[in-house]
């Protein structure tokens, strides 16, 4: 009994249950196995940008360069994969490559003394620079080598009947629900976003807490990079425009609060998966591309107004 | 002789299926102060935000000039000239003095543009009325706490209310700007008006108010004529028993130096030399603007200093808190919800956060288990009261959130513990339950620094007192020469002298 009272009082968790629902009943096609795996594929790239988004927003920051550094790191593994390289070392330079601007912005943030806005926006204009300089304008293509087909493996392959992208995002998943709950720095990233101050008077560098956060959602962003310049074969130089956006949707829908100091990783799944649920369901009907973003930005105002709703009736 | 201004009657409030308040009954009378006392959660502010339509009674009636009022909102209560000071400020900082004087009552033309030159210079008699010397377009975020304390009752005076609630006013107010609201007080009686003084501290009760009301428990012990009674009667009410000793401070053989300070200066502080002993509680005390708070927050590593720390006789460099923790050196902020504790985290959260170290594996996990044996240790120990562990403080009371605070840092088992204005805001029985463990500390050879605005408190626990006027030492005192007047004389920086000891 206590557990479905517990169960009905997570907003997100119902939305997404309600979604679902009307989905299937309007096209049960969506029910299919197929149409799910396709799903948790689509949202897997959200959902691992958006896990390093909820550390931002959970330390009170915000994180808008997650789609550039997706598109710079994306087209840095393409170029060299294209050129032969070892997937492996490939993978690891992305990731680091996204870590050391994560860094960055963290640095710009703490030394810098930084809004966090200002900081990751002058971030996303100039990796959106460097890329269209990198690339020339044109997308690279990860080209036919050895080592193209096994990073290609990353964003197309199979695991038994589920797609490698969803094995990650729930690896993903995993790592950061324990750093949250069961680690110092997990316990700091809250105090941090609940009373910087008194986090500071507790004997905590929040520097270097935001430095640790800066440079996670830098890494998941490379990741979200790797995965989809795997998956399309190519790196465009557009790719990730945006993706900042559904990124912060997704934790804000899991009810993680935009002040910080409040969030669960669990939220920010279900908010990746209700976006996730959304774009399928309207691609299954139809909807020209032009409404999509209408219908979309209206589901999101909806559920995160019924969310507020109910926490100020408290 | 007394006439009564608000009469309420029989006032129950019923939250969620709890009595708060039970057939409680109030007066407050034309020209005269009554004091509202008992420990937290007896139902003084549940009463008063009944009286100003924040909270709706469940049952009774309330006679404002003997006839029946119900309010249900705030701005129904002030139109009917009730006035409430807030223990919390509710100022905007961002906007002047002027302009929180009279926020959402700004004077306007007829073309519906404020009057600022008016505004302003009705806001300059306000605060010259509090002595209280401020330009008033200065931004509140320039003021001092206590400055800004008395821009809230500014605000208060300004409605021109019948009957003002003041509660906890003088929390951060200096001796002479306590002395200075007393004055306006005497004024406001002379009037006509009512107050309503709400305070922890008893004596300024037997100063300045003409009756009292005893709440326990959210029941009515008892009202009295203040020269009827005296304090020791007033906290047997409060707390139901009696008190043996308010301060209980005691004796130990007082050891080797620990810590030494010499020479050290900043913006806020000059020239700060002192040491401090094994098992020695010494005693800061100060006015507002004496740089008292500063002085410790620069010996937690929050300011950076010139001078010399010394440590067991090793010289220490402290740069940040973290600095000042691993040399075993805490401190308990004076202002709780700043900087003290975490109220939207757990007590256990709490508890541990400057400790965390203790409880994470090799494999860098927390072990909860060893998280929740800590709290509750504490919570045993330290008899906090919370429903739990994982109860967020922001729903403990006042006393009990300091508890933690102490709890916090006592679990980085410190060598010298700061405490500054231990008991702020914290009722009769925590307040006792506070001195019981600096005198544990004491006996377990801890040094411990109690900076405190109470001078009967200083003087009731420590053993050595040090005086500080405008950022520097005016002097020392040991325990048993110790005399509110002296410390005071030092305080104002009549007599400035330096000899140690």
């Amino acid at each position: 009994m206590t557990t479905i009272k517990k169960l009905l009082k997570n907003k997100p968790l119902i939305v997404l249950l309600a979604a679902s629902v009307v989905v299937a009943i309007i096209n049960p096609r969506f029910l299919t196995w197929g149409n799910i795996l396709t799903v948790l594929r689509q949202t897997s790239i959200n959902a691992v940008i958006a896990t390093g988004m909820t550390f931002a927003i959970l330390i009170g920051g915000i994180d808008l360069s997650v789609g550039s550094v997706l598109g710079f790191c994306g087209a840095i593994a393409a170029a060299m994969i294209s050129s032969g390289i070892n997937v492996f070392v490939v993978v690891i330079t992305a990731l680091m490559l996204g870590t050391f601007i994560g860094f960055l912005n963290g640095t710009l943030i703490t030394a810098g003394r930084l809004q966090p806005f200002i900081a990751t926006l002058g971030t996303v204009t100039l990796l959106r620079g460097l890329i269209l300089v990198f690339t020339k304008g044109r997308p690279i293509s990860t080209g036919s080598t050895g080592a193209s087909e096994a990073f290609g493996k990353i964003g197309t392959g199979f695991i038994g009947p589920i797609p490698i992208p969803v094995y990650i995002m729930i690896v993903v998943f995993i790592l950061a629900y324990y750093i949250l709950n069961h680690t110092r720095i997990g316990r700091y990233i809250y105090a941090t976003g609940s009373n910087e101050e008194a986090t500071i008077y507790s004997g905590i560098k929040t520097s270097r807490v935001k430095l640790f956060v800066y440079s996670v959602s830098g890494m998941t962003a490379a990741l979200a990079g790797i995965l989809i310049t795997a998956r399309l074969g190519s790196a465009q130089p557009t790719a990730g425009a945006g993706y900042e956006l559904d990124a912060i949707a997704a934790v804000v829908l899991g009810g993680t609060s935009m002040a910080g100091g409040v969030g669960t990783i669990a939220g920010t799944a279900i908010g990746a998966l209700i976006i996730g649920i959304l774009n399928n369901a309207l691609n299954l009907m139809k909807v020209p591309s032009y409404y999509q973003d209408v219908a979309k930005g209206i589901v999101i105002l909806a559920a995160v107004l019924l969310d507020r709703k109910q926490k100020l009736s408290r | 002789m007394k006439d009564i201004a608000v009469s309420m009657k029989h006032i129950t409030k019923n939250f969620s299926g709890i009595n708060v308040l039970k057939d409680v009954s109030f007066n407050i009378y034309k020209g005269r102060v009554m004091a509202l006392v008992g420990e937290n959660g007896a139902g003084k502010s549940t009463l008063m935000k009944i009286l100003t339509g924040v909270y709706l009674k469940t049952d009774g009636e309330i006679y404002l000039d003997g006839s029946e009022v119900s309010f249900n909102d705030t701005h129904s209560s002030q139109e009917a000239g009730i006035a409430i000071i807030h223990q919390e400020l509710n100022l905007v900082k961002d906007l002047s003095i002027g302009e929180n004087i009279f926020l959402g009552r700004e004077p306007v033309s007829g073309r519906g543009r404020i009057m600022w030159k008016r505004l302003y210079e009705n806001s300059e008699y306000w605060l010259k009325k509090l002595g209280l010397n401020e330009n008033p377009r200065e931004l509140v975020r320039n003021l001092s706490v206590g400055k800004q304390q008395l821009v809230e009752i500014a605000k208060a005076l300004s409605i021109d209310a019948k009957v003002i609630i003041m509660d906890e006013p003088t929390g951060a107010l200096t001796p002479a700007e306590t002395q200075k609201l007393f004055n306006v007080i005497n004024d406001l009686k002379r009037e006509g008006k009512s107050i309503v003084y709400i305070s922890h501290r008893l004596q300024e009760i037997f100063e300045i108010c003409d009756d009292v009301t005893v709440l326990r428990d959210g029941e009515l012990i008892g009202e009295k004529s203040v020269s009827e009674t005296d304090e020791d009667k007033v906290i047997e009410m409060m707390v139901g028993r009696k008190l043996s000793e308010q301060y209980p401070r005691i004796e130990t053989a007082i050891g080797q130096d620990v810590f030494r300070v010499e020479s050290l200066s900043n913006e806020f502080v000059k020239d700060i030399s002192f040491s401090l002993r094994q098992s020695e509680t010494l005693g800061v005390a100060g006015l507002m603007g004496s740089s008292r708070t500063e002085l410790m927050r620069t010996l937690y590593g929050i300011y950076p200093y010139k001078g010399d720390i010394f440590l067991n006789g090793t010289k220490i460099k402290i740069l940040s808190p973290m600095d000042a923790l691993n040399f075993g050196i805490a401190y308990v902020s004076e202002d709780r919800k700043t900087n003290g504790i975490i109220t939207d985290m757990s007590v256990r959260d709490n508890i541990t956060m400057s400790s965390l170290k203790k409880f994470t594996s090799a494999l860098g996990l927390i072990n909860k288990n060893k998280e929740q044996a800590s709290a509750n240790n504490y919570i045993e120990t330290m008899s906090i009261k919370t429903a739990g562990t994982y109860q967020l403080l922001k729903y403990l009371s006042g006393g009990n959130q300091q508890k933690v605070s102490i709890a916090k840092n006592l679990n980085t088992s410190p060598k010298i513990l700061i405490l500054d204005e231990p008991t702020r805001g914290v009722d009769v029985g925590a307040r006792k339950d506070i001195y019981d463990l600096i005198n544990k500390f004491k006996k377990e050879g801890m040094c411990i620094i109690v900076v405190s605005s109470d001078i009967p408190e200083v003087l009731g626990i420590c053993d050595r007192i040090m005086v500080m006027h405008e950022g520097k030492i005016s002097g020392f005192l040991q325990q048993k020469d110790a005399t509110q007047e002296a410390i005071m004389t030092l305080a104002v920086g009549k007599d400035v002298y330096n000899d140690d000891h």
